[in-house]
Parts: C-alpha cells; sequence; structure tokens
C-alpha cells in the first residue's frame, strides 16, 4: 500500500515553470511518478518537456485537477507567493499538497495551516521539505529516487539529507515510504500523522523516526507511540551535542533551557520501548536487527 | 530574531501600544542628554536600563535609579561595559520613572505544539513568567488564537478577563491587547511579550518592557528589520559566514565541519564528538550547512571561512551525494581547491572528504585523481569522523 502516495497517485507541480520546478519534475517523471499536469496562471497553454513527455501547463489547480483528475499538488512557488498557492490547493479541495518551498514566513503557514483544517479536505505536507517516495511506486517531491529501493520500512524525518543517508544505509531492506515533514517550526503533517499511518498501512512492518533538537515533538510523539503503535520503531536524534541557544539551519532546531534537548528526547522515547541511536549508522543497525528477527 | 528592549518599545509606540518615553544611548554623555529630556516626564527620575538579551539584569546591577542628569551620566557608566551572564552591555536605554500601582503580564507567541498561536495573560506579572507558570498555573491564562480569526476587541476582553485583570480595567487592558497583536501579526513575530504590564498611579494602562522576537522568514516584507540586528553580536567569522550566504554557526571546537543539509550536519557534529572523545576530548569547531547542491563557488566560501577560523587543526567534508551525485560533488571540491588558490587562501589543514550516494565510486576516483594536497578519503561518515578527530588532535 505505501501512505499516502501510491502508483495510483496523480500529480501536479505549482511553480512548475520555474527553474525548481521544472528540474524536479523531470526528477520525478524519471522516477516513475505520474505528474499529469502544472500550474502557472501565467503560461497556462503551454507545456513542460520532461523525459518525453509533455505536461500541460494549467492556469489553477481546480482547472488542473478538473482536466487530469489529478489527487496531489507539489509546490515550488517562491516564499511571497506561497500562501496563496496552498490556499488556491485546498480551495480546489485536493487531498495532498507537498510544500517544498523553503523560507516561508510563519504567519503564512500557520495560517494556510489553519485553512487546510477548517477545509477538512487537504493533507499538508512541509513546508521546507523534500516531500514523500514510495519508492517503486511514486515520488512527489525532491527527494532523489535512485538511493533506495521498494521494502517495508516506513521513514519519517525532520531533515532532507538524513533522510537521503538512511534511505541509503538501509536500501537493501528497502522503505514503504519515506516522508520528509520539514523542519520549520509549523508543519502540515507531524512525526504523529506518519506514525499513524505508518502503523495502519499493511505494507509497513516498522519504522524510523528521524528527529532533532528543538520543540517537543518526539515527546509527543513518544506518547503517542506508547498508546497506539505496536509496529516496532527505531529512533534518531540529530544534536546531542548541539550547544544550546545557537539556531542550526531548521528554524525549529534551536535548543533553549532544558526542554527539546536530544537527551530530553531519547528518554522520552526509550521509556516507551522505541530503540534510540546516538548516529546514523547504529540507527540502521537497529533498524537491520528489527528487520533480520521478523 | 530576538529585539532588544528598547527596540520593542519602538515597535510597540510605532503601533499605538501606549508606552513611556524613552531614549538608547552608547554613551555616558548620550544618556545624560536623554536624561535632561526625560526627566520630566518621570517627575524628576529616570530609570538606566542595561539592554542585554538575556533575563536578571535588574539583579546583576544592570537596572538603576537617578535622579538628575549627572547621576544618570555615572550610572550609566557604570552599567556600559558591564558583563550580563556572557553578554556585554553596549548600549542602555533610558526611561521616565513611573509610579507604578500594579503589575500585570501579556505576551502572544507561536503556539510549535498546537500549531497555531497562543495567548498568555497574568494579572500577576512582573515576575519570572517560567516561574509563575509552574508555581501558580491557575494564574497563567493560555488562551489559544485561531491563526485566521486572530484577536478582536470580544477575544481581547476575553483573554483579559481569564487572565484575572480587575473588572474596571478589562475594557482599557482589552485595547491594548488588540495593539499588541496588532504589533504580531504587522511585524511578522513570533513573540511579543510585555512584562510588566502595568497601570500607574494615575490609572494608565502602559507597556512598561517587552520583548519581541521577528521571524527571518518575512525579512523580504520587512525593509526595516535589517537596521534591527545587532552589529555587536556576531561573531567575526558568522558575520562573514553571513555576508557569502552561508549558514554557519562558530562553535568552540577544533574539527571544522562541512555538510550538505542541516540535519546531517548536525548529524556530523554528534558523530565528530563522539570520535573525539578517544582523541583527547577533540570536538566541532562549527555548523556549515552548504545545502544540497554543493556548487565549487559554495565549497570554496565554505571552506574560505573554515580555514579563517584559527581553532582549526582539521577539516572534515561530509556530503551525502543524492541530488547532486557525487561526482559533481567531488568536480565541486577540485574546482574550490583551484578557487582557493586564486584568491591565496591557503589549505592550512588536512582534509578528510567523505562521499557517499549516488555515483559515490566516480566522486572519489574524481577526487583521487586529483591528488589534491592535504585531502584524504573515508568511505563512511563514523570513519571520517574518527580520522578527522585524529588529525585534529595530533594538529594540536
Amino acid at each position: 500500500m505505501a501512505i499516502w502516495l501510491t502508483e495510483r497517485s496523480k500529480i501536479i507541480v505549482q511553480g512548475i515553470t520555474g527553474s525548481e520546478g521544472t528540474k524536479h519534475t523531470r526528477r520525478m517523471v524519471a522516477s516513475g511518478a505520474s505528474v499529469v499536469g502544472g500550474v502557472n496562471p501565467r503560461k497556462a497553454g503551454t507545456v513542460v518537456e520532461a523525459e518525453g513527455a509533455s505536461i500541460p501547463v494549467f492556469a489553477s489547480v481546480g482547472e488542473a485537477m478538473k482536466e487530469t483528475g489529478a489527487d496531489t499538488t507539489v509546490v515550488f512557488v517562491p516564499p511571497a507567493f506561497a500562501k496563496d498557492a496552498v490556499v488556491e490547493a485546498v480551495d480546489a479541495q485536493i487531498p495532498l499538497a507537498v510544500v517544498i518551498t523553503e523560507g516561508i514566513p510563519v504567519h503564512d503557514t500557520a495560517s494556510f495551516f489553519q485553512y487546510a483544517i477548517n477545509s477538512g479536505a487537504t493533507r499538508i505536507i512541509g513546508p521546507n521539505c523534500p516531500g514523500l517516495i514510495s519508492p517503486g511506486k511514486s515520488n512527489a517531491g525532491i527527494i532523489p529516487a535512485d538511493i533506495t529501493q521498494a521494502g517495508r520500512i516506513g521513514l519519517v524525518s525532520k531533515s532532507g539529507t538524513l533522510t537521503y543517508q538512511m534511505m541509503y544505509e538501509l536500501r537493501d531492506i528497502g522503505f514503504s515510504t519515506c516522508v520528509g515533514i520539514g523542519g520549520d517550526p509549523v508543519i502540515g503533517t507531524t512525526h504523529i500523522d506518519c506514525l499513524a499511518a505508518f502503523q495502519a498501512d499493511d505494507e509497513t512492518q516498522a519504522m524510523v523516526m528521524i528527529g532533532e533538537i528543538g520543540g517537543d515533538a518526539e515527546e509527543r510523539a513518544a506518547a503517542y507511540i506508547k498508546d497506539n503503535v505496536t509496529k516496532p520503531v527505531v529512533g534518531y536524534v540529530a544534536g546531542f551535542t548541539a550547544p544550546e541557544g545557537k539556531t542550526m539551519g531548521h528554524a525549529g532546531a534551536i535548543v533553549s533551557g532544558s526542554s527539546g534537548t536530544a537527551a530530553a528526547k531519547q528518554e522520552a522515547l526509550e521509556a516507551v520501548g522505541v530503540k534510540v541511536a546516538k548516529t546514523p549508522s547504529e540507527t540502521a543497525r537497529l533498524m537491520r536487527e528489527v528487520m533480520t528477527s521478523r | 530574531m530576538d529585539l532588544f528592549e528598547y527596540q520593542a518599545r519602538d515597535l510597540f509606540e510605532k503601533h499605538g501600544v501606549p508606552v513611556l518615553g524613552g531614549a538608547v544611548a552608547e554613551t555616558p554623555e548620550e544618556a545624560r542628554s536623554a536624561a535632561e529630556r526625560l526627566l520630566p516626564e518621570g517627575g524628576g527620575k529616570v530609570v538606566v536600563k542595561a539592554q542585554v538579551k538575556t533575563g536578571g539584569r535588574g539583579k546583576a546591577g544592570g537596572v538603576k535609579l537617578a535622579s538628575s542628569a549627572e547621576e544618570a551620566e555615572q550610572v550609566a557608566a557604570q552599567i556600559l561595559g558591564m558583563d550580563i551572564k556572557g553578554h556585554t552591555v553596549h548600549r542602555v536605554m533610558l526611561a521616565p520613572a513611573a509610579e507604578i500601582a500594579e503589575e500585570y503580564y501579556f505576551s502572544v507567541l507561536l503556539d510549535r505544539a498546537n500549531r497555531t498561536y497562543l495567548a498568555m495573560a497574568s494579572r500577576e506579572g512582573g515576575v519570572e513568567i517560567e516561574k509563575l507558570a509552574v508555581e501558580k498555573p491557575e494564574a497563567l491564562a493560555r488562551v489559544g488564537v485561531d491563526a485566521i480569526e486572530g484577536i478582536d476587541e470580544a477575544r481581547a476582553r476575553d483573554i483579559a478577563a481569564q487572565g484575572g485583570f480587575p473588572a474596571d480595567l478589562i475594557e482599557e487592558v482589552a485595547a491594548v491587547i488588540v495593539k499588541l497583536w496588532g504589533v504580531f501579526v504587522a511585524e511578522d513575530a513570533t513573540l511579543v511579550e510585555v512584562n510588566p504590564l502595568v497601570r500607574t498611579g494615575d490609572g494608565r494602562v502602559i507597556a512598561l518592557d517587552g520583548k519581541v522576537t521577528l521571524d527571518g522568514n518575512a525579512d523580504f516584507r520587512h525593509a526595516d528589520h535589517a537596521t534591527l540586528e545587532d552589529s555587536h553580536a556576531a561573531d567575526p567569522l558568522e558575520a562573514k559566514a553571513k555576508e557569502k550566504d552561508l549558514n554557519y554557526v562558530k562553535l568552540d571546537g577544533s574539527v571544522g565541519v562541512i555538510g550538505n543539509g542541516a540535519g546531517l550536519v548536525m548529524s556530523t557534529l554528534d558523530v565528530v564528538a563522539y570520535a573525539g572523545e578517544a582523541h583527547g576530548g577533540v570536538k566541532p569547531a562549527n555548523f556549515l550547512d552548504i545545502g544540497g547542491g554543493a556548487s565549487a563557488e559554495v565549497m570554496a566560501n565554505g571552506l574560505e571561512i573554515i580555514l579563517g577560523d584559527p581553532d582549526v587543526r582539521s577539516v572534515f567534508v561530509n556530503v551525502f551525494g543524492g541530488i547532486t551525485a557525487c561526482d559533481a560533488v567531488a568536480n565541486g571540491i577540485v574546482q574550490a581547491f583551484g578557487l582557493l588558490e586564486e584568491r591565496g587562501d591557503e589549505i592550512s589543514h588536512p582534509l578528510v572528504v567523505r562521499l557517499d550516494g549516488n555515483n559515490a565510486d566516480e566522486g572519489r576516483r574524481i577526487l583521487t585523481e586529483a591528488q589534491l594536497p592535504l585531502l584524504e578519503q573515508v568511505d563512511t561518515m563514523d570513519g571520517a569522523a574518527q580520522r578527522a578527530a585524529e588529525l585534529a588532535a595530533a594538529g594540536r
């Protein structure tokens, strides 16, 4: 099955005509994803060539959905226009909106997230995320497809390259779906949302959860796991040695006071039976043990 | 970005929040002339306050009362240059003294856990709010704020009532709360806090001390926010990195770290620190994320910053080839060495490079054939961290 993104997913790209949008549309198509259209009101009626396919550009998300049956949008629109783009996607009631754009003001994200909640029709992943991939089935975002294969591990992570590192280390076992949820302070889909979906997914046998310092998302995930997750979970938290009060790249990754430290997260996760590793290679080793003992 | 009190005060004033007069001074002389202007409003007294982005300045002696311009000058001379919890005082703010009848608390902030905003209000302000939240949680009202609906007058009255404000003051406090919400929205803040919000002896409600944190992602629609940047704060290497648009944080170790992607770099810091335990406690010298692309120019800029750090003894370049495959990264490193040579920068410390991911074999071959000075390759992240720590320890 995989979660949220399957071989039947039909993807459109908002911002398809921008350099990042075009580049990653081509990569998605090359990895076997069904990209059925793009959106740019000023270039409606044109096409974007991608790996031998001519992808039509539409004036709006609504029109693109009507013409193609799209159920997933990937948003590459620049920060200043991202909120309008997501609101448009929500208004069109698209089921899944994957927001890749980095640098969106948090007031805009809080606003379009609330808008999506109110509408009840759209799941948002991101922003400032690499998207999600169900290897061998579909790919919505910028995650490289050729570093891993299909399998039975579910992966959820705040970080991009750390996700890729883990996909690569466990490429022989493979993944049902890998979700990069993004490192911003407000994100549409959380660790918990992913854990719940993986728990319900027949194809997923175990999960890797990658977190990082800052906030309390991992602690809340631990509480959720305790009551709701029966499949094995291996955790990794980046930033054990990070100094307090410094922002490290992700707006979320800042430690202030005693809350949000890697040690606190490890403790919370281990208390509910999650094996927590201190390095990526140890994470892979723990997951390998889980999968071979099954 | 966290603002100083005087900057928060100015923003409050700009958006109609009632504040006292105020002026900032960087020298005792400036403090003297500011005091001359403010003494009448303060009934012959002014408060001189250290401007530092940390709490507890009162206890540290960073807040003092003065009854004349001469005294304000003397007090400012004492406070300027003080060290408060590692923060040097470069500026003082002067404000007219106020007769305070009661102290309250109000804040509105981004609530990450609930992915919306949170307003907090209490009749018992003026104390450390973290302490109040723990010791008397019932005295601190926490009211969720819908990101789309925001805080209108009715909502503000509700917040004030829940915070336990006196009934005869609710209207006035609510009006101030609406104004503070205006600051929060108009300035793209992630925190607006007033502590204390006071009722003066003559019955006015005034924001006496404020904290504001602004969202850097929103700078593109706030040209004026650039002027709020604290020129004293930046580490020189951090300032230089910022000029080059690099995501760099100076740390206190000796292994320079470059990687692509914030999570991977943070993870690299851990792996280096663990490896360093076997080498006399060698630690990472910095965080530097060069992003997914890892182009030659960005790599050269990154190396330039790191090699400019006198504490660095070895450098660990940790790249996972995903979107940009390893052969492109390897070519970037080779070209970066060329660029550094052109700029007259010397590769003065050993470099350990770990390339993994797409086209890793080809990338490693390119680096091997280039025979770059002082560069060696290790194929795993753990192994490369070991080697970099070992080299840093040997270079001491």
